[in-house]
């Protein structure tokens, strides 16, 4: 119970650190990709300060045996530089700077009501399962 | 509080904060896996993916309606959305699974999807944008 809990603070607390940092916003996102236009770099010193936390954090966690609320922690193992993950990434970076929206943002952005947001969100659950049917 | 966020479902739930992950386990989890444990399993998640929502909410409440932009196609959003949804899947993270938490453990997969799809968001963002000449 208290895990869910947690898991629903933790999605909280993520979804508005995405509305501040303008995330969100697949305008600002697009400024940021878009270097030879008005380029906006301010999402880089998000991603920077995000990727600061984890970096002094995650080490010290992984050391405990276990998390808080569930039995193990569930981290990935792999260490393969293959190419489902090149061109997976190559995939999701153009679907990336189409839209303006990467899985975060889309979702807290469904609170938009906008139907943008939903055809959005409907087609990466569509583009996930086409890849299980295509793959596993 | 991304950063935040993230160290806390880590150490609270002993997950990673990826966000396509979470949606993908919660719709297109890997064929085979026993329905009996998949029920806990599919409620984290979904407890996450509404906290996202929530603070979409939440954040309208404080700061006002988010801008929506005008004139950008639903169709180019589905194709955005099916490349970010099977891209993500195949190569194992977003730009919080891979960016975020996979930089915050030093993965070096990670570090080569980062580069990839910011380099693929760039390209993808320039022809949408100037050789395409889309409204955002």
């Amino acid at each position: 119970m208290i895990a869910y809990a947690s898991a629903f603070g933790a999605g909280l607390v993520f979804g508005i650190g995405l509305w501040i940092s303008g995330m969100a916003t697949p305008r600002k996102v697009l400024d940021f990709l878009d270097v030879t236009g008005s380029w906006d770099p301010s999402l880089a010193l998000v991603m920077a300060g995000a990727v600061g936390v984890t970096l002094s954090a995650f080490g010290p966690i992984l050391k405990r045996r276990t998390p808080l609320y569930a039995e193990n922690f569930v981290v990935s193992l792999k260490r393969q530089i293959d190419a489902p993950l090149m061109l997976g990434a190559a995939l999701f970076g153009i679907g990336w700077g189409i839209g303006g929206y990467c899985p975060g943002p889309a979702l807290t952005a469904l609170s938009n009501l906008s139907a943008e947001a939903f055809v959005f969100v409907g087609a990466m659950v569509a583009g996930g399962l086409a890849h299980r049917l295509a793959f596993d | 509080m991304i950063g935040l966020a993230s160290v806390w479902l880590l150490v609270a739930n002993g997950r990673i904060a990826g966000v396509s992950g979470i949606l993908h386990g919660l719709f297109a989890e890997p064929a085979g896996s026993a329905p009996g444990a998949r029920a806990g399993d599919r409620l984290w998640r979904a407890w996450f993916i509404a906290g996202l929502v929530v603070a979409g909410f939440a954040w309208h409440a404080f700061a006002g309606p988010a801008p929506l932009r005008q004139g950008f196609g639903l169709g180019w959003v589905a194709l955005a959305g099916l490349l970010v949804g099977f891209g993500t899947r195949m190569s194992g993270g977003c730009t919080s699974g891979h960016g975020v938490c996979g930089l915050g453990r030093l993965s070096l997969r990670s570090l080569v999807a980062v580069a990839i799809f910011m380099a693929a968001g760039m390209a993808a963002a320039f022809v949408v944008r100037h050789l395409l000449g889309l409204p955002s």
